[in-house]
């Protein structure tokens, strides 16, 4: 109990958490901007790893980095847009949309990538964003020098945070995209357009996802593997409904899952010889699906989440 | 322009959608080729020749539909009741490891009766898992997409560990795969000098079983009945969780099969290379049969044919196979927006 609490308390331990964090904490606010507007964005998985693909590509062919950030989060957006086509504008499944979407972005990620390297055995390493040491913050006891010396995109992601709550709770827009979300048909008769406020979230939304996907190859493994999303996505989902559609929660259901995950890392390496490491690598999926049963019975869902939108509708 | 609800959506146009969401599929899958600097022409000649050029190649195509079939029955009656079992990767799976577990000593059966046993043993085993997801969607209210995609990584991961543990055949050259399934469990083929076996049949059986099922029974209208209405459907003494329940042990149960008839007809043994992507695509299947039981052999024949043809080209012409996967993707999208088409008619001016 001592050891684990030591374990706790050291840098290296958070500096791993934010790191396992940052990807999920991109693509939580992703898919929770799209929500918090009535649209389910299953896409994200593939939004994810068409994302850290683009961002790898860029970097690859010898593009910049925040180029590739870019490139990466406008190719998520073509997506989202795609998805918004189908569910916003025609009103159609969002289930199997997302799934559609999920499917060929990641097939065009795969199908990309054997086109450029047809024969490799390991994959090649870009040089990718370093750690940033904030001044000040980093001097913080034990959490300063994790959580403020990271790359860039760990920072843009704390404030993407803050951006993303006050715009939601502090701005006529934020009001008038969780409206399309919870009584579209109010938000009309303002004379709204919900379905370009929908379109504009779920483009937002992809975008975030597809950056979060970019942090993989582009902040922490500096290169592209197959299957490298991994259900990160889905994880994600499940961490939107258990934070109940907000901001900070989602920020702080990030970390905390990143606690576990990073506690999991740590785990199969003391406990290898006992249990299989797979019975570890489990556990994030567990944790998720516990997660959804802790908070699913009062989750307050967006009450138009899934309900397609027509111009005229009356309730 | 605007949309006009139909009354009733004329046959033909059910019977065309697909066969345009393919065309699309493939106008928008010339643009890859290109990208990869081919030709389309060339490409798809190569393609359709991989799929059908020789009676192998026929054969192939069969050989890859069956799993196809199984897993396309199983969305296909899920999403008839707007289940949303996203899990039939990790149901096909527990039904390998189902026929594994049985089909490899415990018990030595003639094939009459062991080849039924293995088949009900994996089928057992896909509802059972899909009972977790069930069971948290109707007393918790926990949303069963994601569950459901979940226990995929946590069931394959399973597997993993199975075949690096205690099911690693000693005999596989330190390849993690189990034990071969005992000869009374092996499936025949039916054609000879090819792989196709008898697996086919089995799966053309509960297609029609299936059909059946939705279109003379009870349950069958319960279940439709649930994917119109949920609301009316209570109003009329529907239970929406049996309905769920019943979908779920049909569903579950399909995809369990297709894990016990790639086990005991194709490979063998398990491997964790045994499925690649048959739940998901299963569910490209369903939606391009229009989620008809028997609409789903075509369109899994159909989808097979796509994989082997690009499976061909790819050793020919220097296009990743990948193709194929997009292809599906792009058929899943076309036929999603096709449906629009058949509730609703265009009608051009005011």
């Amino acid at each position: 109990m001592l050891e684990l609490l030591e374990l706790i308390l050291t840098t290296s331990l958070w500096a791993a958490v934010v790191r396992i964090a940052t990807p999920l904490i991109f693509a939580t606010l992703g898919e929770l901007i799209c929500e918090r507007a009535g649209v389910l964005n299953l896409g994200i998985e593939g939004i994810m790893t068409i994302g850290a693909m683009a961002g790898w590509l860029w970097v690859y062919q010898g593009g910049d980095l925040w180029g590739g950030v870019v490139f990466a989060a406008i190719v998520g957006m073509l997506f989202g847009f795609l998805h918004s086509i189908l569910v916003v504008y025609l009103g159609l499944s969002q289930h199997v949309s997302g799934i559609g979407i999920t499917m060929l972005a990641s097939s065009i990620s795969y199908y990309a990538y054997t086109m450029i390297i047809p024969f490799s055995t390991t994959p090649p390493k870009i040089v990718a964003f370093s750690a940033f040491e904030v001044p000040l913050l980093s001097s913080i006891p034990i959490i300063g020098g994790a959580f403020f010396n990271q790359t860039a995109l760990t920072y843009l992601a704390y404030i993407l945070v803050i951006v993303t709550f006050y715009v939601l709770y502090k701005m006529p827009l934020g009001l008038t995209i969780r409206m399309a979300g919870e009584n579209p048909v109010a938000n009309e008769a303002q004379g709204i357009n919900v379905l370009l406020i929908r379109t504009g979230a779920v483009m937002v939304g992809s975008a975030l996802m597809a950056i979060g996907g970019a942090f993989l190859t582009m902040s922490a493994f500096d290169a592209f593997y197959f299957g490298m999303i991994n259900g990160r996505g889905w994880i994600c989902v499940a961490l939107v409904i258990f934070a109940s559609w907000k901001p900070g929660k989602a920020f702080l259901g990030a970390i905390l899952f990143a606690l576990f995950e990073a506690l999991q890392v740590r785990a199969q390496l003391i406990g290898a010889d006992v249990i299989p490491y797979q019975i570890f690598s489990m556990m994030p999926y567990f944790l998720s699906i516990v997660a959804m049963m802790l908070v699913a019975r009062r989750a307050a869902y967006p009450k138009a989440l899934l309900v397609p939108f027509r111009q005229g509708d009356r309730i | 322009m605007r949309l006009k609800t139909r009354r009733n959506t004329p046959v033909w146009l059910i019977a065309v959608l697909p066969i345009l969401s393919i065309l699309v599929a493939f106008i928008f899958g010339a643009f890859f080729i290109i990208w990869a600097g081919e030709s389309p022409i060339t490409a798809y000649i190569a393609l359709i020749n991989g799929a059908l050029g020789s009676s192998f190649a026929i054969t192939e195509s069969l050989t890859r539909a069956i799993p196809l079939i199984f897993t396309g029955l199983a969305a296909a009656v899920a999403f008839r009741a707007k289940f949303w079992n996203i899990g039939a990767e990790g149901q096909l799976y527990c039904g390998a490891m189902a026929a594994t577990l049985v089909g490899t000593g415990m018990i030595d059966l003639p094939s009459i009766i062991m080849i039924p046993v293995l088949f009900i043993a994996g089928a057992l085993a896909g509802c059972l898992i899909l009972l977790l997801p069930v069971f948290l969607k109707t007393h918790m209210k926990v949303d069963e997409v994601v569950t459901t995609l979940l226990l995929n990584f946590i069931i394959l991961l399973f597997v993993n560990m199975l075949l690096e543990g205690p099911w690693k055949d000693p005999m596989a050259m330190g390849w993690p795969q189990a034990a071969r399934i005992i000869d009374n469990g092996v499936l025949p083929t039916i054609v000879a000098k090819s792989r196709l076996h008898f697996g086919i049949i089995i799966a053309l059986v509960m297609s029609i079983i299936m059909w059946a099922i939705l279109r003379f029974t009870v349950w069958g209208y319960e279940i439709r009945a649930v994917g119109y209405n949920q609301q009316a459907s209570t109003f009329y003494g529907i239970s929406i969780n049996k309905s769920v329940l019943m979908v779920a042990l049909f569903s579950g149960g399909l995809a369990g099969m297709a894990g016990v008839s790639e086990v005991t007809g194709l490979k063998g043994y398990l491997t964790l290379t045994l499925s690649p992507g048959f739940g998901y695509t299963g569910i490209a299947v369903a939606m391009l049969a229009q989620l008809h039981p028997i609409g789903v052999i075509v369109s899994a024949i159909f989808l097979a044919s796509i994989y082997v043809g690009a499976d061909a080209m790819s050793r020919t012409v220097d296009i990743p196979n990948y193709i194929a996967d997009i292809l599906v993707a792009i058929s899943l999208l076309s036929v999603l927006v096709g449906s629009m088409l058949a509730r609703f008619r265009i009608v051009w001016g005011k």
